[in-house]
């Protein structure tokens, strides 16, 4: 970070003699200058079309995404043309930054747009400005809150999963044999399709006639195991196969972060006659804090997403107890294909995560901190 | 007991104590692994198995094949794949190939693509200064990795739209752009980690030779920087593999991916089990074999977050 100040040079410095020739600037400049105004009358004509202010124009928007290419391709060029050796160092982040600004800035504002719009798909009217009626409509309905309730469980979850794979990587970081074959098997349920994971087991396993698990609760004592007729159970079962798919992902940040661990320290607390369980709570827990963090909060933020297995499994149901979120929201799309109210939903979503996320990454942060002067004091 | 027949070196009653104890926690350990490994595996072996079942067996939840039932090939003739049917013309099979090509096509460009803008932009962020508008790199490379945080569902309506007016519904291309987007900040944190951890003096070296610094970057770095980069293909692979949330809003006859044909299986016609068993086998598989062979790379990447 010290190294990162104001007059900070590049940490790779280049020595070029960056005499540019006028004519070299100007035709930089006039090449830019030219995309440009490609750009912005294409956009115009196909806006004074769509607005029938002209009788011509294209069928739909796809040249204008072909001049915007252009345009992209011939501001890369013109950087080199015009800026020379620093040019040449934009061209590094200058394709990714336009990419992603053209992939989420643009829908972000297009979909802040679309969220006061009445807009149903499947008619012919088109959008109609409707106002807040989209902002009352949320405000009242009870199965978006009711979702966002879910999530509030879901991420709770976090913490159960995070216990587990702690422990899976304190046994995978011991000496143990065949520890590839343990590795690998812990890695796969993380390739796994979340759509093949619904099938497997939400469909497959867990069939109350013949399911594989359902045999194993009867055989437990559970006479009539039925995974997805009461709302607790069913959340519960939602919430077991999600981890199922994701713990070995915590596992391996864990694992990670406890290879690193410099092995003197927990040493010396074993000379120091500590048992294995002060030695857990009292050096290794408190030093693998950081990475911890790191683990749980980009798990949650994951979790946050969660959506795949629901809508393949009990689509929300039974009574909306199992939705999360994006299952409504896609539900909600699927059957009255109204993506103004959807688009508001959502974009109301986003807002609480980068609210909640911001909180997170801030509480986590100063716990690292606090942690970390510890160590030093 | 005479003083002379005892062992002069006796194990003292707490070390034996100890050794049982050890014993008793390997026993745990192992008990463990073998359990958890056990839970990670049997929904794997449940759906191959189920695949080569009959009505019978599925519903008299049979386990073990050979001895609870007779493995035939009904579930992957149904899918025009068993021994039999694999050289005549199989509509299933064409279907299934059709979407099968489509998620090798999607998610190979899309990490391709990811891996390209992402490794020149970690490596822009790693070694120049940049300054666009107010953002500089700390705030260049937030804006990159807080893309990680966006939900898709945030994305998914307007990309319906927007996509129905570029006439890129349906498309591979625009599917492929998507998951490009998706995987992009994963790719910039895992490169990221991978070029700070490269000496300057190497590509200071280069340019005292007279390399240019694209020269320096393409010759000299990107060699050191490839296991980073294998990892972070691996891992947007996996995830543009399994995607299925955008694939099933805007995909509906050309460009389906695998996830969304098995999806759309489950409601039709009641359920057969062992076709279902044998699609998703077939989904699956190509993932459990590079889990298998590249277990290496995938913990490299996922691990490139645990330093930070």
């Amino acid at each position: 970070m010290a190294a990162a100040g104001q007059s900070e040079g590049d940490l790779l410095h280049t020595v070029a003699s960056d005499h540019m020739s006028p004519a070299r600037l100007q035709a930089g400049w006039s090449l830019l200058w030219f995309a440009s105004a490609v750009l912005a009358g294409m956009v115009l004509a196909q806006l004074l079309y769509r607005l029938d202010r002209v009788p011509f124009g294209f069928e739909n928007w796809r040249p204008v995404l072909y001049a915007y290419v252009f345009w992209a391709i011939a501001l890369c060029v013109s950087q080199v043309m015009v800026r020379g050796e620093q040019g040449k160092r934009a061209l590094f982040v200058l394709p990714a930054v336009l990419f992603v600004v053209s992939m989420v800035v643009f829908p972000i504002l297009f979909g802040l747009y679309m969220s006061f719009m009445d807009w149903n798909l499947a008619s012919p009217d088109g959008p109609k400005f409707n106002g807040l009626d989209n902002v009352r409509q949320m405000l009242g309905d009870p199965f978006y809150w009711n979702a966002l309730k879910n999530m509030v469980y879901y991420v709770a979850a976090v913490m159960v999963e995070y216990a587990i794979a702690f422990g899976l990587a304190l046994m995978l970081n011991t000496q143990v044999r065949a520890r590839k074959f343990f590795r690998v098997a812990f890695l796969l349920p993380l390739m796994l399709s979340p759509v093949a994971v619904s099938w497997m087991i939400g469909k497959s396993m867990l069939e109350v006639r013949f399911g594989p698990l359902a045999n194993l609760a009867r055989l437990l004592g559970w006479d009539n195991p039925a995974f997805f007729s009461t709302p607790e159970i069913a959340r519960l079962t939602i919430m077991v196969m999600d981890a199922w798919t994701f713990i070995p992902f915590m596992m391996v940040m864990i694992l990670a972060g406890l290879q690193a661990l410099p092995k003197e320290v927990q040493e010396a607390a074993k000379i120091d006659g500590a048992t294995p369980w002060q030695g857990f709570w009292q050096v290794t827990f408190p030093l693998m804090l950081p990475v911890s963090i790191s683990a749980v909060v980009i798990r949650i933020i994951f979790k946050l997403k969660l959506a795949d297995i629901i809508i393949n499994v009990t689509s929300g149901g039974p009574g909306g107890a199992t939705d999360s979120v994006t299952s409504f929201i896609f539900r909600e799309y699927r059957d009255r294909s109204n993506v103004g109210y959807g688009t508001l939903l959502a974009m109301v979503y986003l807002i609480v995560i980068i609210i909640f996320v911001t909180a997170l990454l801030k509480v986590a942060g100063r716990w690292t901190r606090q942690f970390n002067q510890e160590g030093a004091g | 007991m005479s003083v002379e027949t005892a062992q002069i070196f006796v194990d003292a009653e707490a070390d034996l104590g100890y050794r049982t104890k050890w014993y008793t926690k390997r026993a745990l350990i192992y008990g463990g692994l073998i359990f958890w490994a056990f839970i990670c595996l049997f929904p794997i072996y449940w759906t191959v198995t189920t695949s080569f079942k009959i009505a019978p067996d599925v519903m008299q939840g049979s386990l073990i094949p050979w001895v609870d039932f007779t493995p035939r090939w009904r579930g992957w003739r149904s899918l025009g794949l068993s021994p039999e049917t694999i050289f005549q013309t199989s509509t299933v099979r064409e279907e299934f190939l059709k979407r099968f090509m489509n998620s090798v096509v999607i998610s190979l460009s899309a990490s391709m693509l990811a891996v390209i803008l992402g490794s020149l932009a970690a490596y822009g962020l790693s070694r120049f200064s940049y300054r666009f508008g107010f953002m500089k790199n700390s705030d260049i490379s937030f804006f990159f990795l807080s893309q990680l945080i966006l939900p898709p569902v945030a994305l998914a309506l307007p990309f319906l739209v927007l996509y129905k007016e570029l006439d890129l519904l349906d498309s591979r291309v625009g599917i492929i752009l998507l998951y490009t987007l998706m995987v992009l900040p994963l790719v910039v944190w895992i490169m990221r980690d991978q070029f700070k951890a490269i000496p300057v003096e190497l590509e200071e070296a280069a340019l005292v030779d007279g390399l240019s610094i694209w020269g320096a970057f393409t010759q000299i770095v990107l060699p050191i920087a490839l296991p980073g980069m294998v990892a972070a293909f691996i891992l947007s692979l996996v995830l543009s593999w399994n995607e299925y949330f955008f694939a099933a809003l805007l995909t509906s006859t050309d460009a389906k991916t695998l996830p969304v044909m098995v999806a759309s299986q489950t409601g039709s016609q009641g359920i057969n089990w062992w076709s279902m068993a044998a699609l998703s086998g077939a989904a699956i598989a190509p993932l459990v074999v590079i889990g298998i062979v590249l277990e290496r790379y995938i913990i490299k990447g996922m691990a490139a977050g645990a330093g930070k």
